[in-house]
């Protein structure tokens, strides 16, 4: 049995430091983001700053609960506590309330909470419990399966309710996979497709073509550098692009003329696929497969952007992208947001003294923009500092899951780290305008009591988890 | 495991790389790039311009005709409006609820988040009431601009009016925007640089909904409003009050001079109008109604009706045949009355005629005689005819006088080129234009230059530019009312002129216009008109040595020169030298001002 005195003085009190410092900062900002002439009394509950205040201790009360549970309490209940989280999200899709159009809130009085946050926290105990079980193999079909079922099912949920940027959180679990043994080859495709989407919206669909040619051509000459037979491979790409350029500027159809040098250009991939396969040159065989592959997931952006996604997200992904750009439309919380970052400077405009933001041009600023409050009142210096004070945070994690003994402790670990720098990664990146305007909020940072109760339970399990790192779990 | 615990620095780096990139982006938003500090301002920066207050009018004694008065307008911001009790307001503002519905859509139109004016000049008494409830309506709020005042609803024509700048005026001069006042008539107009003042702008931060959260950089940038120039006009007050109240019910003008500057002391166009009716919100609707009138209020008739000026007229060609020497003080010319040729005389009088008897009588056969001599004193008739014409030229007749009047018309003074043209070329004479011996035919002369000639016959032979103001604070007025215009004739022809105007007030005349304590001179007329009773002219001056004042009167359908318009034109110079009008007046007084000759046809 553990004993008390062995748990405090195995916390890792950097982390709780990083974990404060963050609150507290955030909590400056929120003053800032909110503060009024009239209601200057940091004790107001009527504001956000004095109910932040309250949030705070409630979240503190929260830790203190966590570090005295048992630890063993986490491994036991955690697919328990991840059904009734589920079942708290079916159960907001039917009583909840909509707030900014996803319907993903209780409200009860004067409070509304968002069961979506706790279930970051549910699913990642669930995956931490399932992947530490005995006979774990990632590689087995029925182990990805049933990874793929534990976070999807919140995901579906969420999307359910409207709130499809808080379900995106959840695929930062790839890092997680990937880091216990996930193949790399996922993570590469995983970037590959993301880079894929952005250009088949961003450039046109011959330009796209080139560009594809081009890099397919480029990684035959890499990865098989025998000119020979890469003479042969262009030869073939060659001849049937231009067969197929001829056919279109002879025949009259309805295609396009990217339609026919796509075209070509899969039909040149099939026939080095089979002959590379023949000769066995499967570095040839694989990238010809990765670009037809390539070819039908452009295909299918262009067509699922049109058809599936609703207005509203394909405005805002146009607007990332800069193909609309429409400063007093859906680009005005992005515009308003850079306006007052940008004009922060080097030092900032001097704490409580930022125009953007005293005066309300920034839209949810004490919540999804708060950064922007960072950047107008503290500058440069201020905006540096917060990337530093999270980064240090998020590699202190990554050190603490490390050490861990257990892999229930460190997939869990390494669930804290992922899920908070995804929060992190686009949260800031939305307001300087490199990511879509999904509103996720800072963790530790952002106003309001659900994200930091959830991102607090979060954290303090896995530094609960790490107290009790000697000891053996339950698992 | 352990070889997949490496993997952890691949994770650390891509933490690594969004860190850095997010710097790299930070830095080149908030340090390199300053467009982002601009955009801040503007964001916030809201210029409010202040309006001035226009200068003052004064009259000559120093009492004030022309002030400002507050006016409030109601602006909306369309964005901040909820619902509202549209009932109480309309009741409130006194409109009706489908106009309201109508001016929010074209507010909603221009702008949801810029206020823009609902309600145009609401009156003190109007707002006072709105006021204590505007806080039951979000979204609309208030600004001061300021109106003119009339201390007198007199003088109307020559104070003018203030109205809303047009699209012209804009493109004339940036200074105006959207929604300015300008002078556009009268004083207003003409001394519309020194009265407007200078728009001052004051600089608010404001939030996202456009409410003003403080003055920008403590008002550092702030250009405070300078308020107009006050003018001191050239008028008499009471001499104009007066002179409005005899000519009421009557069509027709008056122009009252001092001869020694050339300041007018009083203009009356009649029918006038009430100045303030042009004010505030009701000015477009009295506008319409203004100009629609029959009786033309709007017209200003002493600068604007192209009169015949009639046996007015008479002394100048008097003068004109004296200073051409084509006659002299012994001249005496036949006349035969109702027999006379080619002109008949209406008079009844010694004969034959010389230069005072003519002047006193308004004899047409001696000044067709002098009008012929001085058109056959030259080769041609024509040559003659331009030689007199530069006489009338001098007189201050065909041309504008003076700035002071924007609205003013040259009138009609025929050239050579239009009798070339009716007649032919060598094809008229004398006889032809016969009609400009007795001040008719072709003859058009506004009462200001009627006045400014008397002005000049009280003068002996010169006039100063006839101007409205006296005075302008801290600034001067223009030299050229300093400057003495020569009319071309000897002051000792005018001797013999001012005798015969002198006799004409003492004669049969003497009871009705005689002023008590002051010997004085007049000329009257009486023009044919073929659609009604004949008008009545009198032009005068007095004293008759070193005269303080120059009148004209003209009564429409005034029937004789001498039975409105020399009592009017005697009562004026008395009240306006002496105070008081005599009492043996007081029945004349009364009968002029009761007067009423809207009616075109008059007993004779």
């Amino acid at each position: 049995m553990p004993r008390r005195n062995n748990i405090l003085a195995n916390i890792d009190w950097v982390t709780i430091g990083l974990y404060l410092l963050i609150v507290l900062l955030g909590w400056l900002n929120i003053y800032a983001a909110v503060f009024n002439e009239e209601h200057q009394s940091i004790f107001d509950i009527t504001q956000r700053y004095g109910k932040q205040l309250m949030w705070i201790g409630a979240a503190s009360v929260l830790a203190l609960i966590i570090m005295l549970l048992e630890v063993n309490f986490y491994v036991f209940f955690s697919f328990i506590i991840y059904g009734l989280l589920l079942l708290t999200l079916i159960a907001v899709l039917f009583f909840g309330t909509v707030v900014n159009g996803a319907k993903a809130w209780f409200t009860f009085g004067g409070f509304a909470f968002q069961p979506g946050e706790f279930a970051k926290f549910a699913t990642a105990l669930a995956l931490a419990r399932y992947m530490s079980s005995y006979g774990f193999k990632l590689q087995k079909p029925k182990s990805l399966l049933t990874i793929a079922a534990i976070i999807f099912l919140p995901i579906a949920i969420i999307i359910l309710q409207n709130d499809t940027g808080s379900a995106l959180v959840y695929f930062s679990f790839v890092l997680v996979l990937y880091r216990e043994g996930l193949s790399g080859v996922v993570l590469f495709f995983g970037t590959l497709f993301a880079l894929l989407f952005i250009l088949a919206l961003v450039v046109s669909n011959l330009t796209l073509a080139i560009i594809m040619i081009g890099m397919v051509m480029l990684a035959y000459l890499v990865f098989n550098p025998k000119l020979k037979q890469f003479a042969y491979v262009f030869m073939v790409y060659a001849v049937c692009l231009a067969v197929f350029i001829l056919a279109d500027l002879v025949i009259k159809t309805n295609f396009e003329t990217d339609q026919f040098i796509v075209a070509g250009a899969v039909v040149a991939s099939l026939f080095v696929m089979y002959s590379s396969i023949k000769r066995r040159l499967p570095n040839y065989t694989k990238i010809a497969i990765v670009f037809i592959g390539s070819v039908l997931f452009t295909i299918s952006v262009d067509y699922g952007f049109d058809n599936f996604l609703q207005a509203h997200q394909q405005v805002r992904i146009n607007e990332l992208l800069g193909i609309e750009s429409n400063p007093m439309g859906a680009g005005y919380h992005v515009n308003q947001s850079k306006i007052a970052i940008g004009s922060g400077g080097v030092w900032g405009k001097g704490y409580l003294q930022g125009t953007q933001t005293k005066f309300d041009f920034v839209p949810e600023q004490s919540t999804d923009f708060i950064f922007c409050t960072v950047g107008e009142e503290w500058g440069f210096a201020g905006t540096f500092l917060t990337i530093v004070l999270f980064l240090t945070l998020f590699i202190r994690l990554v050190w603490l899951a490390e050490r861990q003994r257990s892999s229930f402790s460190r997939i869990y670990g390494y669930s804290v780290v992922v899920i908070l720098f995804f929060h992190f990664m686009v949260n800031i990146g939305m307001t300087i305008g490199v990511m879509p305007v999904i509103g996720i909020p800072l963790p530790f940072f952002s106003y309001g009591g659900s994200s930091l109760w959830s991102f607090t339970i979060l954290l303090f399990i896995f530094i609960r988890l790490d107290a009790s790192r000697l000891e053996q779990l339950s698992v | 495991m352990n070889n997949l615990s490496n993997r952890s620095y691949i994770i650390v780096a891509i933490f690594a790389v969004v860190g850095i990139v997010y710097t790299i982006l930070l830095f080149r938003l908030q340090v390199l790039d300053s467009d982002y500090k601009q955009y801040a301002t503007n964001n916030v920066l809201r210029e409010v311009v202040q309006y001035p207050a226009r200068g003052l009018v004064y009259d000559r004694n120093g009492k004030l005709l022309v002030y400002n008065k507050t006016a409030y307008d109601l602006l909306i911001t369309p964005r901040e409006v909820q619902t509202f009790d549209t009932l109480l307001f309309c009741n409130l503002l006194n409109i009706e609820q489908d106009d309201l519905e109508r001016r929010i859509q074209k507010a909603k139109k221009y702008s949801r988040y810029k206020p823009s004016i609902l309600i145009k000049q609401i009156s003190p008494e109007n707002f006072a009431i709105l006021q204590e409830q505007l806080y039951k309506f979000k979204g609309f709020h208030s600004q001061t601009r300021t109106l003119r005042e009339y201390t007198h609803p007199v003088a109307a024509h020559v104070l003018g009016y203030v109205g809303e700048v047009t699209g012209r005026d804009i493109q004339r001069d940036e200074y105006y925007k959207s929604g300015d006042y300008i002078g556009q008539s009268g004083i207003e107009k003409t001394y519309e640089k020194q009265l407007r003042g200078t728009k001052g702008v004051k600089k608010f931060m404001v939030d996202v909904h456009n409410r003003i959260q403080g003055s920008y950089r403590d008002g550092e940038e702030d250009q405070p409003a300078e308020i107009g120039k006050n003018l001191i006009s050239t008028l008499d007050l009471d001499l104009q009050i007066y002179a409005e109240q005899l000519l009421q019910n009557k069509k027709g003008a008056v122009v009252a001079i001092e001869p020694s500057t050339g300041e007018v002391l009083a203009m009356v166009s009649a029918p006038t109008y009430d100045p303030s009716l042009l004010v505030g919100r009701v000015r477009g609707e009295n506008y319409s109604k203004l100009l629609a009138d029959t009786l033309k209020p709007l017209f200003n008739r002493s600068l604007q009706a192209k009169y015949p000026p009639g046996s007015t007229f008479k002394i100048i060609n008097t003068l004109i045949g004296l200073e051409e020497q084509t006659i002299n003080l012994q001249t005496r010319f036949e006349c035969y009355g109702k027999a006379s040729s080619p002109i008949r005389c209406t008079h009844n009088h010694v004969s034959p005629a010389n230069v005072v008897d003519a002047i006193r009588e308004s004899c047409n056969p001696f000044l067709w005689n002098t009008f012929r001599s001085i058109l056959n004193k030259y080769k041609t008739s024509a040559e003659g005819f331009n030689v007199w014409r530069k006489y009338a030229l001098n007189f201050g007749l065909g041309r504008i006088l003076s700035k002071d009047f924007p609205n003013a018309l040259k009138g009609d003074l025929p050239q050579q080129a239009l009798y070339d043209r009716i007649y032919g070329e060598g094809h008229w004479n004398a006889l032809t234009v016969r009609s400009l011996a007795i001040g008719q035919g072709e003859l058009g002369v506004t009462p200001l230059q009627m006045a400014n000639c008397c002005n000049a016959i009280a003068n002996r032979g010169y006039f100063y530019e006839p101007h409205i103001i006296k005075e302008i604070e801290n600034d001067t007025v223009r030299s050229s009312v300093k400057v003495k215009q020569d009319v071309g004739i000897e002051a000792r022809h005018f001797e013999p002129i001012i005798t015969g105007m002198n006799q004409v007030t003492k004669g049969n005349l003497a009871g009705l216009i005689g002023i008590t304590g002051h010997d004085f001179c007049g000329k009257t007329g009486t023009i044919q008109n073929p659609h009604g009773s004949d008008h009545s002219a009198f032009t005068a001056f007095a004293p008759k040595e070193d005269p303080k004042i120059a009148v004209f009167v003209y009564v429409e359908n005034g029937v004789w020169g001498s039975r409105y318009a020399a009592p009017i034109a005697s009562l004026m110079m008395e009240k306006y030298l002496n105070d008081t009008i005599a009492t043996r007046r007081i029945v004349t007084e009364k009968r002029m001002m009761e007067a009423n000759l809207l009616n075109p046809i008059q007993p004779k």
